[in-house]
């Protein structure tokens, strides 16, 4: 496994998991994985359902310690850093590495305030004028600014599933992480709404590194530039996506890709 | 799988079972259907809604039932009946020892102004009106028992502020006693022989005369809210009980829902799954079904025998009742705390909001509805709670305005057992009126948690 993943070594780490084990109680989640998050692209993690995808996502910015007895060994590192060191603060994590979910989960807060919020809690303006220019630039930079304008005070819950989707984007980026995890953000869309998330994903990889867990073949090959397959909590095999879904070395990597199973 | 192809791919499928369907039913030549039990199926349905419906109006008729009969009954409390006559205030009754000549400030001494005579003042007055001679004393005693002894309460704080009107003749304003306010209002049957019943023939001739001259007349009866406890009916009020029941559920208010919002808050936020935690739960949701007459014992024997707080005080009452509505507002909290989606919190949490953040700026307010619902409903039954209070002293005749939470006082339900208990047919129309006015306090309760409710819903 080392050999393979050696090969395939992206230039720039931004997050970088070694020997990542998870267990959920007595159940093991993960085993063993190792795994680079190149910066500034776009990796995508594949594989069937209950593979440990979702799992080692949520590794990266610390979310499963949020799960009743959940266990994390191995080292994962920003920029080298170990996040799980005792000295990392967990709350300054999750500011650089943000994350987007499943399903939209905007506040019941207007529009402003969701995209607002992590600037308030962080402390990130001096005064109002600052705090408007954020929510400004994270809605444009989520593709949402100009349909929500004249109505940036109405709930964010009354906006429609792709909107509300963009909106969590520009809530995640509105705190400038470095690294954003997106856990199948597009799994509860239509097609149009998928259509201008992947858009707006391959906007974001130039100032954003990217993490997305999916479950549409095409959707990786769409956006990541980098796929890693994930099967039986075990990493399968990683590399650019190009080679991947075109001369996967593994058998299962294959199969997956082409529908045979999953 | 692309979408476009996901659709075409449907649709050959959608079409074959179509073809099935039609298949099947062609190829039957008697055009015969399966028999799956529809007509059974309905017949449950059918029989189902029947036993829906004759529930709720079964249930719909005890309630008409009970509003029916408390309102028949109190709805006559609400209304009293006063008497108005000019009165002469008689220089030799009310000072006989002619002591006012000789010290005309003793008109302030409360020791004159209570040794004064003042029912043989409203009696005279009464007898004239009727046209009876003031030396019939038979006559006289009958007289007598029309007024209300309050008026005598009534007359002593008019002279002492109006010293001047000694000698002359005051239209004066009386309450009437509680048989004639009975037999006004029609309560009395007449049919019964004059012995078997309250008001004699006599009696009912002055009451029919003193209507006509337009002398008695019923008006709306702010006594039942100002007044105190009194030995007479038609003078006895809720104030004290109303003051008590504030106070109490002020008590409760500022006790047991901080108290029980903060543990419900540490206990299902904070407080890690093991032993001890499940120990406290399970000992939480055991307090919330004690009999309500334990918390009175325990009230009994901790604040009043042990810290020594005084007996028959609201606060006891309120820290008792706080006790008992402790583990409904934290149950309801929990509830409520748990109902939060977790979507939020991961939303709150994966912005790099600490714990305490979420909990505060997410989880709390959108939990504030049912937290607002399960306080009122523990309000609620705080203040129709009877039975603690009985054993903490709050069953008393108190006839003094309670100034603090300190003093004695009796709270509504109380009041409402102890006019239950009189043998005299006002006191139990006073105790309906007083159900009416709890009913009415706990209707507006509700209704101000459904609009409390609604708006802590529109503003998300």
């Amino acid at each position: 496994m080392t050999a393979k993943y050696a090969a395939v070594k992206p230039k720039r780490v931004k997050m970088r998991g070694e020997n990542v084990t998870v267990f959920y109680g007595n159940k093991q989640a993960l085993h063993g994985v190792t795994l680079d998050i190149a910066a500034n692209k776009v990796t995508a993690l594949i594989g069937p359902s209950g593979c440990g995808k979702s799992t080692f996502l949520r590794c990266l910015n610390r979310m499963n310690d949020t799960i009743e007895g959940a266990r994390v060994e191995g080292v994962i590192t920003l920029d080298g850093e170990d996040i799980y060191a005792p000295d990392i603060d967990v709350v300054e994590l999750r500011a650089r590495v943000g994350m987007v979910f499943q399903r939209p989960n905007p506040f019941p807060k207007s529009i402003y305030d969701n995209v607002a919020y992590g600037p308030r809690i962080h402390g990130l303006t001096k005064n109002r004028a600052e705090l408007d220019e954020i929510v400004e630039k994270s809605l444009k930079s989520a593709g949402l600014f100009d349909e929500v304008k004249d109505r940036l005070h109405d709930a964010g819950t009354g906006l429609s599933g792709g909107q509300q989707q963009r909106l969590c984007i520009a809530r995640a980026i509105a705190v400038s992480p470095e690294v954003i995890l997106m856990d199948e953000p597009c799994s509860a869309l239509d097609p149009i709404a998928t259509a201008r998330i992947e858009e707006l994903i391959d906007d974001l990889r130039k100032n954003y590194t990217i993490a997305i867990v999916t479950h549409s073949m095409q959707q990786a090959a769409r956006v990541s530039q980098y796929t890693a397959m994930f099967h039986l909590g075990s990493l399968v095999e990683m590399g650019e996506t190009k080679i991947i879904f075109t001369s996967p070395k593994e058998r299962r990597t294959q199969d997956y890709i082409t529908g045979r199973f999953g | 799988m692309s979408v476009g192809a996901g659709i075409e791919n449907n649709m050959p499928g959608g079409g074959a079972q179509a073809a099935a369907l039609g298949a099947c039913s062609a190829g039957d030549p008697a055009g015969r259907r399966r028999d799956i039990g529809l007509k059974r199926r309905y017949r449950a349905e059918k029989r189902f809604r029947f036993y829906g419906i004759a529930a709720i109006v079964f249930g719909l008729f005890f309630l008409v039932l009970l509003l029916w009969s408390i309102f028949a009954h109190g709805f006559g409390a609400f209304w009293q009946t006063t008497i108005t006559l000019p009165v002469a205030l008689e220089a030799q009754v009310i000072d006989p020892d002619n002591r006012l000549a000789a010290e005309p400030q003793s008109v302030s001494d409360p020791h004159f102004l209570a040794m004064i005579d003042y029912p043989l003042l409203l009696r005279r007055a009464l007898a004239q009106k009727l046209g009876v001679a003031a030396d019939d004393r038979a006559a006289m005693r009958e007289i007598g028992q029309m007024i209300s002894p309050s008026a005598r309460g009534q007359m002593r704080r008019f002279l002492g502020a109006n010293p001047q009107a000694i000698g002359t003749v005051q239209t004066i304003r009386f309450l009437a006693s509680a048989n004639v306010d009975a037999a006004f209002k029609g309560q009395i049957n007449f049919s019964l022989p004059q012995d078997k019943r309250k008001i004699s023939d006599r009696q009912r001739q002055w009451i029919t005369l003193l209507s006509k001259e337009g002398l008695l007349h019923k008006s709306f009866n702010t006594g039942l809210f100002t007044r105190p406890a009194s030995a007479n009916a038609e003078s006895s009020g809720l104030a004290v009980a109303l003051i008590g029941s504030f106070y109490i559920i002020l008590i409760v208010l500022v006790l047991a829902l901080p108290i029980g919002v903060i543990t419900a808050i540490y206990l299902e936020e904070y407080a890690g799954k093991n032993g001890f935690t499940d120990m406290i739960e399970v000992n939480i949701n055991n307090l919330a079904a004690v009999p309500s007459i334990v918390f009175g014992i325990l009230g009994l024997s901790v604040f009043i025998n042990f810290l020594g707080l005084p007996r028959s005080a609201s606060l006891v009452g309120g820290l008792v009742l706080s006790l008992m509505t402790l583990p409904t507002i934290i149950i309801a909290a929990r509830v409520a705390l748990q109902a939060v989606p977790v979507s939020i919190r991961a939303a709150a949490l994966g912005l790099g909001a600490s714990h305490t953040q979420t909990v505060f700026h997410h989880v709390l307010p959108l939990a504030a509805p049912g937290i607002l619902t399960g306080t009122i409903i523990g309000l609620a039954r705080a203040l129709g709670e009877t039975a603690p209070l009985l054993l903490i002293g709050m069953v008393a005749f108190i006839a003094n305005y309670p100034h603090s939470p300190l003093d004695p006082a009796t709270a509504l339900p109380v009041q409402i057992y102890m006019w239950a208990g009189e043998a005299e047919r006002s006191f139990v129309e006073r105790s309906s009126a007083a159900i009416i006015v709890l009913l009415a306090i706990l209707t507006l309760m509700n209704v101000t948690a459904v609009f409390l409710r609604r708006r802590f819903e529109k503003r998300q």
